[in-house]
């Protein structure tokens, strides 16, 4: 019997499909509403705000110093860049100078926290592609760095240890032994990850071409960090609009070829490497000093000055009960997040509350292209470029 | 930081600016809003200043001001390494031109503006509520929208669903001001 195309063709809809919010690929809880063409995804609609705490409007009634430890909440990844961002931001606007001392902990700090970042990006990225085995390695190695976390703010994670006006505490004895301990064994970590995905045939499939974004589109859609320079473009702040002591630093910006997840994977992992650079070179550069500014309207007097000083003890009291005062003033300070450019728009306004504070997250303005992205690859790709993209929703959804 | 950038004067023969200002190393020019998209265009496809990437679009509430909210939008130019902001001023009855045909990455980000603070932007295609929950009502980031909110959500065990009700504090929310009390 020979069948007639014609009699084969029927008038076919698309098919809709609601993807997540609870689903282990969707980092967190992304909703994705997917029409598909057999397997082909003809559209995806992300609906974003499931975890939606309004942290700009509690931050809008939270003094300076309170409004500090929503910071960490954000992207609960990458917790002291964005402290970092906004310290920034409050210095600028109470126009303050910090130490050397603390100038060269946040840098420590800040590349550090972009390993725990990466590590956890380039980790969940291959266990949503399908090998689970360097996502173990990538978070015993992610324990090791937040216990350097532990140790200088007594918190894993959401240190609040980066404050306007320095750092809160000094960095305790040994410290930094240990971090060049951990230096030394990190690299050869790092090469056990790269051994297990770099070359592999299935991990290559995957990201190969899935993805692809070419610089114009990609600074069309506002990208920032790995997925602008993914796309070849070498813009890193921390080169370009340098900050803290960077400037001093010698490293370099791996950029992508071709613009696809396979480049982006590449560069999250040298950029891993030049981070264990920076920290080592950065080691080398600690050297004695105070930690926080002196400025005593932004930082609290030490205690044992306080016990002889009345003043002192007038400026912490104040510090405390009133908080911080900022005159009337309004920046757009960003940094160099792991995930991107993380910015900060703080308008103030004479008070001790920051009268605006607006906060612009990386993975917004990148989750805003999945549609595109996406278009024209099979489902399973939609997973790929979700992990490529760095996704947390704790920064999406605010 | 050494930023690039021209003179506001130079500036101001190209885009139609309202008033400027410098704080520290940052740039900022108000426009009109019916100028807007105008001035947008001008400052992303002209030669000289090529403000390829949109950062962001924050709004702000000065509630009490002739003007209640401001719109800023935060352009960065990656050829010359400059940033600049551009502020729109509008009440609550005014819209604004959505700059979507411009930047495409505006999209969301008018998304956030409208479903935060209730301002209008005209032509855009698709301007739904983006963070607030399926069916929400008000624009929280208004000054005039109270902390704590007016709905709260509990699950009911007899209907066997989350339902929403009207918000009941044991303690009303406080606010304290530590204005100088001497």
């Amino acid at each position: 019997m020979i069948l007639k195309k014609k009699e084969l063709s029927r008038e076919l809809k698309n098919f809709t499909i609601n993807f997540g919010p609870q689903h282990p690929a969707a980092h967190g809880v992304l909703r994705l509403i997917l029409e598909l063409d057999g397997e082909v995804v003809t559209r995806a609609d992300p609906h974003i705000g499931l975890l939606h705490r309004g942290t700009e409007k509690l931050i809008e009634n939270k003094t300076y110093i309170q409004a500090l430890p929503y910071f960490d909440r954000l992207d609960y990844v990458s917790m002291m860049a964005q402290e970092h961002t906004y310290s920034l931001a409050v210095e600028k606007i109470a126009n303050i100078k910090i130490p050397r001392r603390a100038q060269v902990i946040r840098v420590l700090f800040a590349e550090i926290t972009r390993i725990l970042n990466h590590l956890l990006a380039v980790g969940c990225h291959a266990m949503d592609v399908g090998a689970m085995t360097p996502f173990m390695w990538a978070f015993e190695e992610r324990e090791k760095l937040m216990e350097f976390y532990e140790r200088v703010s007594g918190a894993r994670m959401h240190a609040a240890y980066v404050r306007p006006g320095g750092v809160s505490l000094d960095l305790p004895l040994g410290f930094l032994d240990d971090l060049y301990l951990f230096c030394n064994q990190f690299n050869i970590r790092l090469d056990e990850i790269e051994e297990m995905l770099t070359g592999n045939r299935i991990w290559k499939e995957r990201l190969v071409d899935i993805g692809i974004v070419n610089s114009k589109k990609a600074i069309d859609w506002g990208f920032s960090g790995v997925m602008l320079r993914g796309s070849g473009l070498p813009w890193d702040l921390r080169k370009t609009q340098p900050y803290e002591i960077y400037t001093e630093l010698d490293f370099s910006i791996p950029v992508g070829n071709s613009g696809d997840c396979y480049d982006r994977y590449l560069i999250r992992i040298e950029e891993m490497r030049q981070s264990l650079n920076i920290i080592e070179q950065a080691i080398k550069l600690v050297e004695e000093g105070p930690i926080k500014s002196t400025n005593y309207k932004l930082n609290p007097p030490s205690r044992s000055e306080m016990k002889v000083s009345m003043e002192a003890v007038i400026h912490h009291f104040k510090m405390y009960t009133e908080g911080v005062i900022l005159p009337f003033g309004e920046t757009y300070t960003a940094t160099e997040a792991p995930k991107g450019e993380f910015g900060v728009y703080l308008v103030s306004n004479n008070t001790e509350k920051p009268y605006r504070c607006k906060i612009k997250a990386p993975g917004f303005g990148h989750l805003q292209a999945l549609n595109e992205m996406s278009k024209g690859h099979m489902i399973a790709d939609v997973v790929t470029i979700i992990g490529t993209q760095d996704i947390v929703f704790g920064e999406v959804d605010r | 930081m050494e930023m690039k950038i021209k003179k506001f004067e130079e500036l101001s023969k190209i885009v139609p600016i309202l008033t400027y200002q410098r704080l520290a190393d940052e740039n900022t020019i108000i426009v009109s809003v019916d100028k807007l998209s105008f001035a947008l265009k001008c400052l992303k496809l002209h030669f000289g200043y090529q403000y390829h990437m949109l950062s962001c679009i924050s709004g702000v509430d000065f509630l009490g001001k002739n003007y209640r909210f401001s719109v800023v939008y935060d352009l960065l130019s990656l050829t010359f390494n400059t940033r600049l902001r551009v502020k729109v001023f509008v009440n609550e009855v005014t819209s604004i031109p959505s700059c979507v045909d411009t930047f495409i990455n505006a999209n969301w980000w008018e998304r956030e503006v409208w479903d935060l603070y209730g301002i209008y932007f005209d032509k855009h295609p698709d301007l739904r509520r983006i963070l607030t929950d399926y069916g929400f009502e008000g624009h929280p980031m208004r000054k005039d929208f109270p902390l704590s909110g007016y709905v709260e959500f509990r699950y009911d065990e007899a209907k066997k669903r989350v339902i929403g009700e009207p918000i009941e504090l044991a303690q009303e929310f406080r606010s304290f001001s530590y204005e100088m009390p001497w």
